[in-house]
């Protein structure tokens, strides 16, 4: 279990449109690591206000468990953003997804309006996280300013609908479109120590495709990915769950820092690689995938 | 008399030697005699069996009031058969009549409105849904309708608890001599397996076809040496509503789920090695599990020896990769499972005594490693419902649930934890059609739970690494969610009885009132 | 709150319920036809009446087609009808008359 809330597994976040019941009432037995109650695209526009009822009920009746429970508000062109932030502080929400997030300022205007959601309904002050969707040019380029611009942002995600769109061009199954974004994103959340999310995968039939665009994530650093039908979570969590190998080494490394540390010793050999400190994280990270893909037992 | 699944069986019920449910294998070893029907001899050689019209044929039968007449469901929500005779019986004037059939459904409303006019006043089935289902609820049926298995049927008549009068066959194909076949012709249903018992044990026996083929028609489903009468009609049903053309699979991400995790409980259990055996149910999650098992045989490198029950598509295509070396086939639910019985030398069709009769010496099911059903309710006992509705209205069918459920190894119930805002799995079922002791391990949405009866299976299921939880659990889950359900309020009236598969007294059901 | 005009929310889709509300001469009028009304008729009647009661509704017709909804969607979806037949404009009361 991750004690930082920040820094939780993320490997899959379910979108879920807050306006349907039926995919409302129990998403979480599909056990995704979080869902994103979509109050934006997914909700007609004469049906945003039905939506927050149905979002504000949701979050305060409905027991999702460990699954973390995310709301994507609608955007900051809107009229609706202010309530829909509102509704889901009052509910409970952990975090709210901003999208298409161009700039630190828009994280910012979203961060005052939760800082004031949570003072007028007493919840506890930094309690509610923020991630931001990056869907433009412009968002990818000022991709480090928004990974910097708050205490509460654990994360980015990249949005490929409007992106492909802008940079005039399309989804391509080696993903050459994406390519530059998708490093650009990665290497400013890396940078400044928050998680990357992938755009989601549309064509749900086409299983080759989404698991050979998974694995390229996996490869790639990212955290996670955003899934829009529930088929596609077990296929991200095999994916993303570290083989034998891989657990055994991470132990290895975990146990060794920590008999060192006691000791004093800075930097030492595992298995005749080089290892210090700086390995500890991915290590424990390895070991957190394992665990949550159910095939470590062990407690490190 | 409370019986073994502790239901409260009226005394009143409890007479011509009926008597409550003692568990599933008590009458083993019990004796008796087949009874005989009384039959016409058909001596001259010249002689046609070619009536011109049904009203001509139930004429020659002698059908007189008071009568029991039976019909197969072969032709499934498209048969014309039922409502064509029953038609013809009440514009004859003649009523009091008890339908015998193997199953009931929505194709056949029109009976609810003979019912009301006393026309029919027994009714005895392996199904009842739509508005019959409604008129047997609301007590409009004259005496109490008998709800059987599709094994316990057979039982019935082939022990004289039912006498057929006269039996009602439609068949796709039939000679002038009555061999009458499933293949063929415009109603293709595949098999005949339901009529076996009625046209060897019925008095009087009619088939009704719209394709009438050249004598000989073999090897018949039906023979002719038991047939008195054959009449050509029209149209026996519409083809359409027969065989579904493709029966899709299941993409809803909740049934592949929990199919996915029955066929993972399924490949963790001591049974699941070369040369099994399995049946599955023609719902969703069920049907969806033969897609699972296909990659865990392949992994495994182990093949079925015989899929057992009413076949659908996945089981042919599993026949026709060679995964599967027989099917045993009681009826056909889409195109696919007909044109395979019609074509594929290892597939086979059998009658239904063969396949579920509790009481005759050789029944498929009891050779069945493994069968996935689906359930109405579950209750803590693992007691199942496939026949009323929560709401009290009979709408379900028993079919070979309890006949199958009781003679596998290993029994999996597949359901989801909640349907609506009805909760699956109760306290209580409203009607017991399958005792637990039959069911062994419970697959839902939010968890799985193994009848503890079953150690074994427990042990082979979490070594296996598969979370198990308590039944109770379930439900206390089920009831957080949906809130605590009222209880159904019935009144006093038994306007139906469950037959466990040996003819004892499963449970009653009663009359409905109307939620006010 | 003042029942001011007819309003409607949520659709006959399953697990979900519609609410039609419209202003009254005086009292509350209920009117339900729900596809589990044996068994949760009387939950789902609570539930409308306690959410107008906590909306300081006084006077209104109230009738619900419900599809098996579960009681949040149905107190969200009276919620919603009594705030569109209301004409209210600004912020939410969350967490005060919006229990």
């Amino acid at each position: 279990m991750s004690r930082d809330v920040k820094k939780r597994l993320r490997r899959t976040m379910l979108f879920l449109n807050a306006q349907r019941p039926s995919l409302m009432k129990d998403a979480y037995v599909y056990a995704p690591d979080s869902v994103i109650f979509d109050l934006e695209d997914a909700v007609a526009e004469n049906q945003k206000d039905a939506a927050r009822f149905s979002l504000y009920n949701n979050l305060r009746s409905i027991d999702y468990g460990e699954v973390e429970r995310i709301v994507r508000v609608n955007g900051l062109d809107t009229p609706h953003w202010v309530e829909d932030i509102r509704a889901s502080v009052a509910g409970g929400a952990d975090g709210i997804r901003i999208p298409k997030c161009e700039r630190a300022r828009d994280v910012r205007r979203i961060e005052e309006a939760i800082e004031s959601a949570e003072r007028a309904f007493s919840r506890k002050p930094g309690s509610t996280l923020i991630m931001a969707a990056i869907e433009s040019p412009r968002g990818v380029l000022n991709a480090l300013e928004i990974c910097e611009s708050s205490e509460r942002l654990f994360g980015v995600a990249l949005s490929g609908g409007d992106f492909r769109a802008a940079m005039q061009t399309k989804y391509y199954p080696s993903g050459v479109e994406m390519a530059a974004a998708r490093g650009n994103v990665l290497i400013a959340a890396r940078a400044s120590g928050v998680q990357c999310f992938d755009t989601v995968f549309t064509n749900i039939d086409d299983i080759e495709g989404f698991k050979s665009e998974v694995i390229m994530n996996r490869e790639m650093g990212f955290d996670g990915k955003s899934v829009v039908n529930p088929r596609q979570i077990a296929i991200v969590h095999e994916i993303f769950t570290p083989g034998e190998r891989e657990i055994r080494e991470a132990e290895r490394v975990v146990t060794a820092l920590s008999e060192n540390a006691n000791d004093g010793v800075g930097v030492f050999l595992v298995d005749g690689k080089m290892v210090d400190i700086a390995f500890l994280a991915g290590a424990r990270r390895t070991l957190a995938l394992a665990r949550a893909g159910g095939v470590y037992k062990g407690d490190l | 008399m409370k019986n073994a699944v502790g239901r409260d069986i009226p005394d009143l019920l409890l007479q011509d030697g009926r008597s409550v449910f003692r568990g599933s294998n008590f009458m083993d070893g019990c004796i008796y005699t087949k009874p005989g029907p009384t039959v016409r001899a058909a001596v001259k050689p010249q002689a046609s069996k070619v009536l011109e019209n049904i009203r001509t044929a139930i004429n020659r039968c002698g059908l007189k009031n008071g009568m029991t007449v039976s019909f197969h469901h072969h032709f499934r929500d498209g048969d014309y058969i039922v409502n064509m005779v029953m038609r013809e019986i009440e514009a004859m004037g003649i009523g009091d009549i008890t339908i015998a059939a193997s199953s009931l459904g929505d194709a056949h409303d029109p009976v609810a409105a003979m019912i009301e006019r006393g026309v029919v006043t027994g009714i005895q089935t392996s199904g009842i849904r739509g508005k019959i289902g409604d008129a047997v609820s609301n007590g409009s049926l004259k005496n109490i309708a008998i709800l059987r298995s599709h094994g316990g049927r057979v039982r019935a008549i082939e022990r004289g608890e039912v006498h057929i009068d006269v039996a009602f066959i439609g068949a796709p194909t039939s000679d002038e001599y009555g061999n009458a076949r499933g293949k063929g012709g415009k109603s293709d249903c595949g098999v005949l397996s339901y009529s076996v018992a009625d046209a060897r044990y019925a008095d009087h026996v009619v088939v009704i076809t719209d394709t009438l083929v050249p004598f000989p028609n073999l090897p018949p489903s039906i023979d002719g040496v038991d047939v008195d009468y054959v009449v050509v009609v029209d149209e026996i049903g519409d083809p359409a509503r027969i065989a579904s053309q493709a029966l899709r699979v299941t993409q809803d991400p909740r049934d592949l789920m929990m199919a996915e995790n029955c066929a993972r409980v399924m490949a963790s259990t001591p049974y699941f090695k070369d040369g099994f055996s399995f049946q599955s149910g023609a719902g969703g999650p069920s049907l969806a599990v033969n897609r699972f098992l296909e990659s865990m045989m392949v992994e495994r490198g182990i093949k079925m020896q015989w899929a057992l029950g009413g076949i659908t598509k996945p089981t042919v295509d599993l026949l026709n990769k060679g995964l599967i070396n027989c099917v045993v086939d009681t009826q056909d639910f889409d195109a696919a499972a007909v044109c395979s019985v019609h074509n594929h030398p290892r597939h086979y069709e059998i009658s239904t005594s063969q396949y579920a009769n509790p009481m005759n010496k050789g029944a498929f099911v009891n050779k069945l490693d493994f069968v996935v059903l689906a359930a109405l309710e579950i209750d803590v006992d693992f007691n199942v419902n496939v026949v009323t509705g929560s709401d009290g209205v009979l709408r379900g069918a028993p079919g070979g649930h309890p006949d199958a459920a009781s003679g596998a190894k290993c029994t999996i119930i597949v359901t989801p934890l909640v349907r609506g805002r009805i909760p699956t799995v109760c306290d209580r079922v409203v009607t017991v059609t399958t005792p637990g002791e039959s069911i062994d391990v419970l697959v839902t949405d939010y968890g799985i739970a193994v009848n503890p009866a079953r150690q074994d299976l427990v042990s082979a299921i979490t070594s296996a690494g598969i979370p198990i939880t308590a039944v109770e659990v379930l439900k206390e889950r089920a009831y957080s969610i949906v809130g605590v359900p009222d209880d159904v309020e019935f009144g006093d009236r038994v306007v139906a009885v469950m037959e466990a598969r040996d003819g004892t007294l499963l449970d009653v059901v009663r009359q409905v009132k109307k939620f006010e | 709150m003042e029942i001011k005009s007819e309003a409607t929310a949520g659709t006959l889709e399953s697990s979900d319920a519609q609410v039609t509300i419209e202003p009254s001469d005086g009292g509350i009028y209920f009117e339900l036809s729900s596809s589990v009304m044996n068994q949760y008729g009387r939950q789902i009647r609570n539930v409308v009446l306690e959410t107008l009661k906590n909306l300081e509704v006084e006077s209104a017709k109230i009738k619900v087609v419900d599809r098996g909804a579960l009681d949040s969607t149905i107190k969200a979806r009276v919620e919603c009808a009594v705030f569109r037949s209301s004409g209210w404009e600004g912020a939410i009361p969350w967490r005060g008359l919006v229990k």
